[in-house]
Protein backbone atom coordinates (compact mmCIF):
# COMPACT_ATOMS: atom_id res chain seq x y z
CA UNK A 1 0.00 0.00 0.00
CA UNK A 2 1.72 3.12 -1.20
CA UNK A 3 -1.04 5.63 -1.03
CA UNK A 4 -0.71 8.68 1.15
CA UNK A 5 -3.82 10.37 2.38
CA UNK A 6 -4.05 13.99 1.29
CA UNK A 7 -6.70 16.10 2.94
CA UNK A 8 -5.54 19.28 1.12
CA UNK A 9 -8.49 19.42 -1.31
CA UNK A 10 -10.90 18.74 1.56
CA UNK A 11 -9.45 21.56 3.66
CA UNK A 12 -9.43 24.06 0.81
CA UNK A 13 -12.97 22.97 -0.07
CA UNK A 14 -14.20 23.26 3.51
CA UNK A 15 -16.17 26.51 3.03
CA UNK A 16 -18.01 24.90 0.10
CA UNK A 17 -18.62 21.76 2.13
CA UNK A 18 -20.12 23.78 4.97
CA UNK A 19 -22.40 25.55 2.50
CA UNK A 20 -23.33 22.09 1.28
CA UNK A 21 -24.22 21.18 4.87
CA UNK A 22 -26.53 24.20 4.98
CA UNK A 23 -28.08 22.96 1.72
CA UNK A 24 -28.60 19.51 3.22
CA UNK A 25 -30.19 20.94 6.37
CA UNK A 26 -32.44 23.14 4.22
CA UNK A 27 -33.57 20.14 2.18
CA UNK A 28 -34.09 18.14 5.36
CA UNK A 29 -36.12 20.77 7.20
CA UNK A 30 -38.33 21.73 4.23
CA UNK A 31 -38.75 18.05 3.38
CA UNK A 32 -39.78 17.28 6.96
CA UNK A 33 -42.27 20.16 7.02
CA UNK A 34 -43.87 18.96 3.81
CA UNK A 35 -43.81 15.39 5.09
CA UNK A 36 -45.52 16.41 8.34
CA UNK A 37 -48.22 18.28 6.40
CA UNK A 38 -48.77 15.28 4.11
CA UNK A 39 -48.72 13.01 7.15
CA UNK A 40 -51.42 14.93 9.02
CA UNK A 41 -53.54 15.50 5.90
CA UNK A 42 -53.12 11.87 4.93
CA UNK A 43 -54.30 10.64 8.32
CA UNK A 44 -57.44 12.78 8.04
CA UNK A 45 -58.18 11.41 4.57
CA UNK A 46 -57.17 7.87 5.58
CA UNK A 47 -59.88 7.80 8.23
CA UNK A 48 -62.49 9.73 6.25
CA UNK A 49 -65.88 8.35 5.28
CA UNK A 50 -65.14 8.41 1.56
CA UNK A 51 -63.94 4.97 0.51
CA UNK A 52 -62.13 6.23 -2.61
CA UNK A 53 -60.03 8.60 -0.50
CA UNK A 54 -59.14 5.86 1.94
CA UNK A 55 -58.03 3.56 -0.88
CA UNK A 56 -56.05 6.41 -2.46
CA UNK A 57 -54.14 7.09 0.74
CA UNK A 58 -53.47 3.41 1.44
CA UNK A 59 -52.17 2.88 -2.12
CA UNK A 60 -49.96 5.96 -1.84
CA UNK A 61 -48.46 4.74 1.41
CA UNK A 62 -47.84 1.20 0.16
CA UNK A 63 -46.41 2.42 -3.14
CA UNK A 64 -43.94 4.79 -1.49
CA UNK A 65 -42.92 2.40 1.25
CA UNK A 66 -42.17 -0.45 -1.13
CA UNK A 67 -40.11 1.33 -3.78
CA UNK A 68 -36.63 2.88 -3.45
CA UNK A 69 -36.31 6.62 -2.94
CA UNK A 70 -33.89 6.79 -5.86
CA UNK A 71 -36.60 5.56 -8.23
CA UNK A 72 -39.13 7.94 -6.66
CA UNK A 73 -36.92 10.98 -7.07
CA UNK A 74 -36.17 10.13 -10.72
CA UNK A 75 -39.87 9.62 -11.33
CA UNK A 76 -40.79 12.97 -9.78
CA UNK A 77 -37.92 14.59 -11.67
CA UNK A 78 -39.27 13.40 -15.02
CA UNK A 79 -42.98 13.48 -14.18
CA UNK A 80 -43.34 17.07 -12.92
CA UNK A 81 -42.37 18.70 -16.26
CA UNK A 82 -44.91 16.49 -18.05
CA UNK A 83 -47.74 17.91 -15.96
CA UNK A 84 -46.45 21.39 -16.66
CA UNK A 85 -44.54 22.02 -13.44
CA UNK A 86 -40.99 23.13 -14.17
CA UNK A 87 -38.88 23.17 -11.05
CA UNK A 88 -35.13 23.29 -10.60
CA UNK A 89 -33.50 20.21 -8.97
CA UNK A 90 -33.59 21.47 -5.37
CA UNK A 91 -37.38 22.10 -5.19
CA UNK A 92 -37.89 18.82 -7.04
CA UNK A 93 -35.88 17.07 -4.35
CA UNK A 94 -38.00 18.73 -1.66
CA UNK A 95 -41.18 17.46 -3.32
CA UNK A 96 -39.76 13.92 -3.54
CA UNK A 97 -38.50 14.01 0.07
CA UNK A 98 -41.85 15.35 1.26
CA UNK A 99 -43.80 12.64 -0.57
CA UNK A 100 -41.48 9.91 0.73
CA UNK A 101 -41.40 11.15 4.31
CA UNK A 102 -45.13 11.88 4.16
CA UNK A 103 -46.01 8.26 3.43
CA UNK A 104 -44.06 7.07 6.46
CA UNK A 105 -45.47 9.93 8.57
CA UNK A 106 -49.04 8.87 7.70
CA UNK A 107 -48.40 5.38 9.06
CA UNK A 108 -46.68 6.67 12.19
CA UNK A 109 -49.15 9.45 13.04
CA UNK A 110 -52.07 7.13 12.36
CA UNK A 111 -50.75 4.83 15.06
CA UNK A 112 -50.77 7.76 17.47
CA UNK A 113 -54.28 8.85 16.52
CA UNK A 114 -55.57 5.33 17.09
CA UNK A 115 -54.11 5.41 20.60
CA UNK A 116 -56.40 8.32 21.54
CA UNK A 117 -59.28 7.08 23.64
CA UNK A 118 -62.71 7.62 22.10
CA UNK A 119 -64.01 9.04 25.37
CA UNK A 120 -61.58 11.95 25.04
CA UNK A 121 -63.12 12.99 21.73
CA UNK A 122 -66.66 12.59 23.07
CA UNK A 123 -65.74 14.64 26.13
CA UNK A 124 -64.35 17.39 23.89
CA UNK A 125 -67.49 17.48 21.77
CA UNK A 126 -69.67 17.43 24.90
CA UNK A 127 -67.82 20.50 26.15
CA UNK A 128 -68.91 22.27 22.99
CA UNK A 129 -65.51 22.39 21.27
CA UNK A 130 -65.59 22.73 17.52
CA UNK A 131 -64.66 19.62 15.53
CA UNK A 132 -61.45 21.19 14.27
CA UNK A 133 -60.46 22.16 17.81
CA UNK A 134 -61.16 18.65 19.01
CA UNK A 135 -58.91 17.37 16.25
CA UNK A 136 -56.13 19.88 16.94
CA UNK A 137 -55.98 19.78 20.72
CA UNK A 138 -57.46 16.45 21.73
CA UNK A 139 -56.46 14.17 18.88
CA UNK A 140 -53.46 15.55 17.01
CA UNK A 141 -51.28 16.97 19.75
CA UNK A 142 -51.37 13.97 22.09
CA UNK A 143 -51.05 11.68 19.05
CA UNK A 144 -47.91 13.47 17.89
CA UNK A 145 -46.57 13.31 21.40
CA UNK A 146 -47.23 9.58 21.60
CA UNK A 147 -45.40 8.82 18.35
CA UNK A 148 -42.70 11.46 18.76
CA UNK A 149 -39.79 8.98 19.08
CA UNK A 150 -40.71 7.08 15.90
CA UNK A 151 -41.41 10.30 14.04
CA UNK A 152 -38.03 11.70 15.09
CA UNK A 153 -36.30 8.51 13.96
CA UNK A 154 -38.05 8.70 10.61
CA UNK A 155 -37.10 12.34 10.13
CA UNK A 156 -33.45 11.61 10.89
CA UNK A 157 -33.62 8.92 8.20
CA UNK A 158 -35.10 11.59 5.92
CA UNK A 159 -32.09 13.81 6.64
CA UNK A 160 -29.74 11.02 5.62
CA UNK A 161 -31.87 10.30 2.56
CA UNK A 162 -31.23 13.83 1.26
CA UNK A 163 -27.83 12.54 0.06
CA UNK A 164 -29.69 10.66 -2.69
CA UNK A 165 -30.91 14.01 -4.03
CA UNK A 166 -27.39 14.33 -5.45
CA UNK A 167 -28.60 11.94 -8.18
CA UNK A 168 -30.60 14.80 -9.70
CA UNK A 169 -27.89 17.35 -8.75
CA UNK A 170 -29.90 19.18 -6.10
CA UNK A 171 -27.79 21.51 -4.00
CA UNK A 172 -26.69 19.60 -0.91
CA UNK A 173 -23.57 18.16 0.71
CA UNK A 174 -23.11 15.06 -1.46
CA UNK A 175 -23.34 17.09 -4.70
CA UNK A 176 -20.73 19.52 -3.38
CA UNK A 177 -18.52 16.59 -2.38
CA UNK A 178 -18.85 15.09 -5.86
CA UNK A 179 -17.61 18.33 -7.41
CA UNK A 180 -14.57 18.42 -5.13
CA UNK A 181 -13.90 14.74 -5.81
CA UNK A 182 -14.09 15.27 -9.58
CA UNK A 183 -11.46 18.01 -9.38
CA UNK A 184 -9.11 16.35 -6.90
CA UNK A 185 -9.67 12.57 -7.28
CA UNK A 186 -9.32 12.32 -3.48
CA UNK A 187 -12.46 10.18 -3.24
CA UNK A 188 -11.81 8.48 0.07
CA UNK A 189 -10.75 11.66 1.87
CA UNK A 190 -13.73 13.64 0.55
CA UNK A 191 -16.37 11.01 1.24
CA UNK A 192 -14.82 10.04 4.58
CA UNK A 193 -14.97 13.65 5.72
CA UNK A 194 -18.54 14.27 4.64
CA UNK A 195 -19.61 11.01 6.28
CA UNK A 196 -18.49 12.57 9.55
CA UNK A 197 -20.32 15.79 8.64
CA UNK A 198 -23.49 13.76 8.13
CA UNK A 199 -22.95 12.09 11.49
CA UNK A 200 -22.67 15.53 13.10
CA UNK A 201 -25.80 16.76 11.32
CA UNK A 202 -27.91 13.79 12.34
CA UNK A 203 -26.72 14.36 15.91
CA UNK A 204 -27.67 18.05 15.74
CA UNK A 205 -31.12 17.23 14.36
CA UNK A 206 -31.64 14.65 17.08
CA UNK A 207 -30.80 17.27 19.72
CA UNK A 208 -33.05 19.82 18.01
CA UNK A 209 -35.95 17.37 18.17
CA UNK A 210 -35.29 16.80 21.87
CA UNK A 211 -35.46 20.57 22.48
CA UNK A 212 -38.64 20.88 20.38
CA UNK A 213 -40.20 18.09 22.39
CA UNK A 214 -39.47 19.90 25.65
CA UNK A 215 -40.98 23.07 24.20
CA UNK A 216 -44.20 21.61 22.79
CA UNK A 217 -44.89 18.35 24.54
CA UNK A 218 -43.91 18.93 28.15
CA UNK A 219 -47.41 19.30 29.49
CA UNK A 220 -48.79 17.08 32.23
CA UNK A 221 -50.71 14.02 31.06
CA UNK A 222 -52.88 13.57 34.11
CA UNK B 1 -39.29 -0.07 -24.91
CA UNK B 2 -39.22 -3.53 -26.48
CA UNK B 3 -38.38 -7.05 -25.39
CA UNK B 4 -34.55 -6.62 -25.37
CA UNK B 5 -34.80 -3.65 -23.03
CA UNK B 6 -37.20 -5.51 -20.79
CA UNK B 7 -34.84 -8.48 -20.64
CA UNK B 8 -32.02 -6.11 -19.73
CA UNK B 9 -34.12 -4.80 -16.85
CA UNK B 10 -34.78 -8.38 -15.72
CA UNK B 11 -31.00 -8.94 -15.69
CA UNK B 12 -30.76 -5.92 -13.40
CA UNK B 13 -33.53 -7.33 -11.24
CA UNK B 14 -31.52 -10.55 -10.89
CA UNK B 15 -28.56 -8.56 -9.55
CA UNK B 16 -30.78 -6.62 -7.18
CA UNK B 17 -32.05 -9.90 -5.73
CA UNK B 18 -28.54 -11.39 -5.54
CA UNK B 19 -27.07 -8.29 -3.94
CA UNK B 20 -29.89 -8.18 -1.37
CA UNK B 21 -29.40 -11.86 -0.61
CA UNK B 22 -25.64 -11.47 -0.14
CA UNK B 23 -26.13 -8.39 2.03
CA UNK B 24 -28.78 -10.13 4.11
CA UNK B 25 -26.87 -13.38 4.66
CA UNK B 26 -23.50 -11.69 5.21
CA UNK B 27 -25.06 -8.99 7.36
CA UNK B 28 -26.97 -11.65 9.26
CA UNK B 29 -23.81 -13.55 10.18
CA UNK B 30 -21.84 -10.46 11.20
CA UNK B 31 -24.96 -8.93 12.73
CA UNK B 32 -25.42 -11.92 15.03
CA UNK B 33 -21.87 -11.41 16.31
CA UNK B 34 -22.58 -7.69 16.74
CA UNK B 35 -25.78 -8.44 18.68
CA UNK B 36 -24.00 -10.96 20.91
CA UNK B 37 -21.13 -8.56 21.57
CA UNK B 38 -23.61 -5.75 22.24
CA UNK B 39 -25.34 -7.84 24.93
CA UNK B 40 -22.22 -9.58 26.24
CA UNK B 41 -21.90 -7.59 29.46
CA UNK B 42 -18.29 -6.73 28.56
CA UNK B 43 -18.05 -2.93 28.71
CA UNK B 44 -15.41 -2.68 25.99
CA UNK B 45 -17.30 -4.92 23.55
CA UNK B 46 -20.62 -3.24 24.31
CA UNK B 47 -19.28 0.26 23.80
CA UNK B 48 -17.41 -0.73 20.66
CA UNK B 49 -20.46 -2.30 19.03
CA UNK B 50 -22.70 0.57 20.19
CA UNK B 51 -20.39 2.99 18.37
CA UNK B 52 -20.35 0.72 15.31
CA UNK B 53 -24.16 0.71 15.21
CA UNK B 54 -24.43 4.46 15.81
CA UNK B 55 -21.96 5.14 13.00
CA UNK B 56 -24.03 3.20 10.45
CA UNK B 57 -27.37 4.53 11.69
CA UNK B 58 -26.18 8.13 11.72
CA UNK B 59 -24.70 8.33 8.22
CA UNK B 60 -26.28 7.95 4.77
CA UNK B 61 -26.07 4.51 3.17
CA UNK B 62 -24.76 6.19 0.04
CA UNK B 63 -21.76 7.56 1.97
CA UNK B 64 -21.10 4.16 3.51
CA UNK B 65 -20.99 2.64 0.04
CA UNK B 66 -18.65 5.36 -1.23
CA UNK B 67 -16.28 5.04 1.75
CA UNK B 68 -16.16 1.23 1.57
CA UNK B 69 -15.81 1.33 -2.22
CA UNK B 70 -12.90 3.76 -2.25
CA UNK B 71 -11.48 2.64 1.09
CA UNK B 72 -11.03 -0.97 -0.04
CA UNK B 73 -9.28 0.16 -3.21
CA UNK B 74 -7.09 2.38 -1.09
CA UNK B 75 -5.79 -0.43 1.10
CA UNK B 76 -4.80 -2.26 -2.08
CA UNK B 77 -7.69 -4.72 -2.41
CA UNK B 78 -8.47 -5.13 -6.08
CA UNK B 79 -12.15 -5.98 -6.01
CA UNK B 80 -14.76 -6.05 -8.69
CA UNK B 81 -17.52 -3.51 -8.18
CA UNK B 82 -20.09 -6.12 -7.14
CA UNK B 83 -17.74 -7.41 -4.45
CA UNK B 84 -17.13 -3.93 -3.10
CA UNK B 85 -20.83 -3.06 -2.89
CA UNK B 86 -21.59 -6.49 -1.41
CA UNK B 87 -19.11 -5.73 1.38
CA UNK B 88 -20.69 -2.31 1.85
CA UNK B 89 -24.19 -3.75 2.18
CA UNK B 90 -22.94 -6.51 4.48
CA UNK B 91 -21.40 -3.92 6.82
CA UNK B 92 -24.54 -1.79 6.76
CA UNK B 93 -26.91 -4.72 7.38
CA UNK B 94 -24.71 -6.09 10.15
CA UNK B 95 -25.15 -2.84 12.07
CA UNK B 96 -28.92 -2.61 11.55
CA UNK B 97 -29.60 -6.32 12.11
CA UNK B 98 -27.22 -6.26 15.08
CA UNK B 99 -29.30 -3.51 16.65
CA UNK B 100 -32.62 -5.22 15.89
CA UNK B 101 -31.38 -8.48 17.37
CA UNK B 102 -29.84 -6.72 20.36
CA UNK B 103 -33.31 -5.40 21.14
CA UNK B 104 -34.85 -8.84 20.71
CA UNK B 105 -32.28 -10.52 22.96
CA UNK B 106 -32.97 -7.89 25.61
CA UNK B 107 -36.72 -8.43 25.19
CA UNK B 108 -36.46 -12.06 26.28
CA UNK B 109 -37.56 -12.11 29.92
CA UNK B 110 -34.62 -11.96 32.33
CA UNK B 111 -35.85 -15.03 34.20
CA UNK B 112 -34.89 -17.13 31.17
CA UNK B 113 -31.24 -16.11 31.51
CA UNK B 114 -31.36 -16.61 35.26
CA UNK B 115 -32.94 -20.05 34.92
CA UNK B 116 -30.35 -21.08 32.33
CA UNK B 117 -27.58 -19.87 34.62
CA UNK B 118 -29.14 -21.69 37.59
CA UNK B 119 -29.07 -24.87 35.50
CA UNK B 120 -25.37 -24.08 34.96
CA UNK B 121 -25.72 -24.03 31.18
CA UNK B 122 -22.64 -22.73 29.40
CA UNK B 123 -22.85 -19.36 27.58
CA UNK B 124 -23.05 -21.11 24.21
CA UNK B 125 -25.80 -23.43 25.30
CA UNK B 126 -27.68 -20.66 27.10
CA UNK B 127 -27.71 -18.54 23.96
CA UNK B 128 -28.23 -21.33 21.43
CA UNK B 129 -30.87 -23.34 23.28
CA UNK B 130 -32.66 -20.79 25.46
CA UNK B 131 -32.29 -17.14 24.52
CA UNK B 132 -31.83 -17.01 20.74
CA UNK B 133 -34.78 -19.25 19.79
CA UNK B 134 -37.07 -16.88 21.70
CA UNK B 135 -35.28 -13.75 20.49
CA UNK B 136 -35.59 -14.83 16.85
CA UNK B 137 -39.38 -15.04 17.19
CA UNK B 138 -39.53 -11.55 18.65
CA UNK B 139 -37.23 -10.14 16.00
CA UNK B 140 -38.98 -11.56 12.94
CA UNK B 141 -41.23 -8.59 12.00
CA UNK B 142 -38.41 -6.05 12.31
CA UNK B 143 -36.00 -8.35 10.46
CA UNK B 144 -38.39 -8.71 7.54
CA UNK B 145 -38.93 -4.93 7.65
CA UNK B 146 -35.19 -4.43 7.38
CA UNK B 147 -35.00 -6.80 4.42
CA UNK B 148 -37.41 -4.50 2.56
CA UNK B 149 -35.21 -1.56 3.47
CA UNK B 150 -32.15 -3.47 2.23
CA UNK B 151 -33.73 -4.33 -1.13
CA UNK B 152 -34.65 -0.68 -1.65
CA UNK B 153 -31.16 0.32 -0.49
CA UNK B 154 -29.45 -1.80 -3.14
CA UNK B 155 -30.70 0.76 -5.67
CA UNK B 156 -27.92 3.04 -4.39
CA UNK B 157 -25.33 0.62 -5.79
CA UNK B 158 -26.29 2.18 -9.12
CA UNK B 159 -24.73 5.49 -8.05
CA UNK B 160 -21.45 3.72 -7.31
CA UNK B 161 -21.65 2.30 -10.83
CA UNK B 162 -22.89 -1.23 -10.31
CA UNK B 163 -25.50 -2.38 -12.81
CA UNK B 164 -28.44 -3.59 -10.79
CA UNK B 165 -32.09 -2.79 -11.45
CA UNK B 166 -31.98 0.99 -10.90
CA UNK B 167 -28.90 1.44 -13.07
CA UNK B 168 -30.30 -0.87 -15.73
CA UNK B 169 -33.32 1.44 -15.70
CA UNK B 170 -31.03 4.44 -16.04
CA UNK B 171 -29.32 2.94 -19.08
CA UNK B 172 -32.57 1.91 -20.77
CA UNK B 173 -34.06 5.32 -20.02
CA UNK B 174 -31.12 7.03 -21.70
CA UNK B 175 -31.46 4.80 -24.75
CA UNK B 176 -35.20 5.01 -25.21
CA UNK B 177 -35.85 8.58 -24.03
CA UNK B 178 -38.86 7.29 -22.12
CA UNK B 179 -37.76 7.88 -18.52
CA UNK B 180 -41.25 7.94 -17.08
CA UNK B 181 -42.23 4.59 -18.56
CA UNK B 182 -38.92 2.99 -17.60
CA UNK B 183 -38.97 4.24 -14.02
CA UNK B 184 -42.60 3.20 -13.67
CA UNK B 185 -41.67 -0.31 -14.83
CA UNK B 186 -38.73 -0.65 -12.44
CA UNK B 187 -40.86 0.88 -9.68
CA UNK B 188 -43.37 -1.92 -10.27
CA UNK B 189 -40.53 -4.48 -10.16
CA UNK B 190 -39.27 -3.19 -6.82
CA UNK B 191 -42.83 -3.10 -5.55
CA UNK B 192 -43.36 -6.71 -6.59
CA UNK B 193 -40.28 -7.67 -4.57
CA UNK B 194 -40.99 -5.58 -1.48
CA UNK B 195 -44.74 -5.58 -1.05
CA UNK B 196 -45.16 -9.30 -0.28
CA UNK B 197 -42.37 -8.97 2.28
CA UNK B 198 -44.06 -5.94 3.84
CA UNK B 199 -47.32 -7.88 4.06
CA UNK B 200 -45.45 -10.80 5.63
CA UNK B 201 -43.87 -8.41 8.12
CA UNK B 202 -47.17 -6.92 9.26
CA UNK B 203 -48.74 -10.39 9.42
CA UNK B 204 -45.91 -11.57 11.68
CA UNK B 205 -46.34 -8.46 13.82
CA UNK B 206 -50.06 -9.10 14.28
CA UNK B 207 -49.40 -12.74 15.08
CA UNK B 208 -46.90 -11.83 17.79
CA UNK B 209 -49.14 -9.09 19.20
CA UNK B 210 -52.06 -11.54 19.48
CA UNK B 211 -51.99 -13.60 22.69
CA UNK B 212 -50.79 -17.09 21.84
CA UNK B 213 -52.46 -18.89 24.70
Amino acid sequence: MNYTLDFGPVISGLPDLLKGCAGTLFLAVTGMTLALAIGIGGVVLRDSNVKALRILVISFVELIRNTPFLVQIYFVFFALPLVGIRLSPTPTAIVALGLNGGAYAIEIIRGGVQSIHKGQIEAGLALGLHKTDVFRFIVLRPALRAVYPSLTGQFIMLTLTTSIASAIAAYELTSVAKLIENESFRSFEVYGTITLLYLAMSWIIMKAFAVLSMRYFSYPVK
Amino acid sequence: MGAPEFLFLLQGLKWTVLLSAIGFVGGGIVGLLVALARTSGQPLLERGTAAYIALFQGTPLLMQLFVVYYGLALVGLELESWQAVAIGFTANSSAFLGDIWRGSIEAVPKGQTEAAKALSLSYVSRMRDVILPQAIQISLPATVGFLVQLIKGTSLASIVGFTELARAGNIVSNQTFKPLLVYAVIGVMYFALCWPLSLLGSWLERRIAAPTR
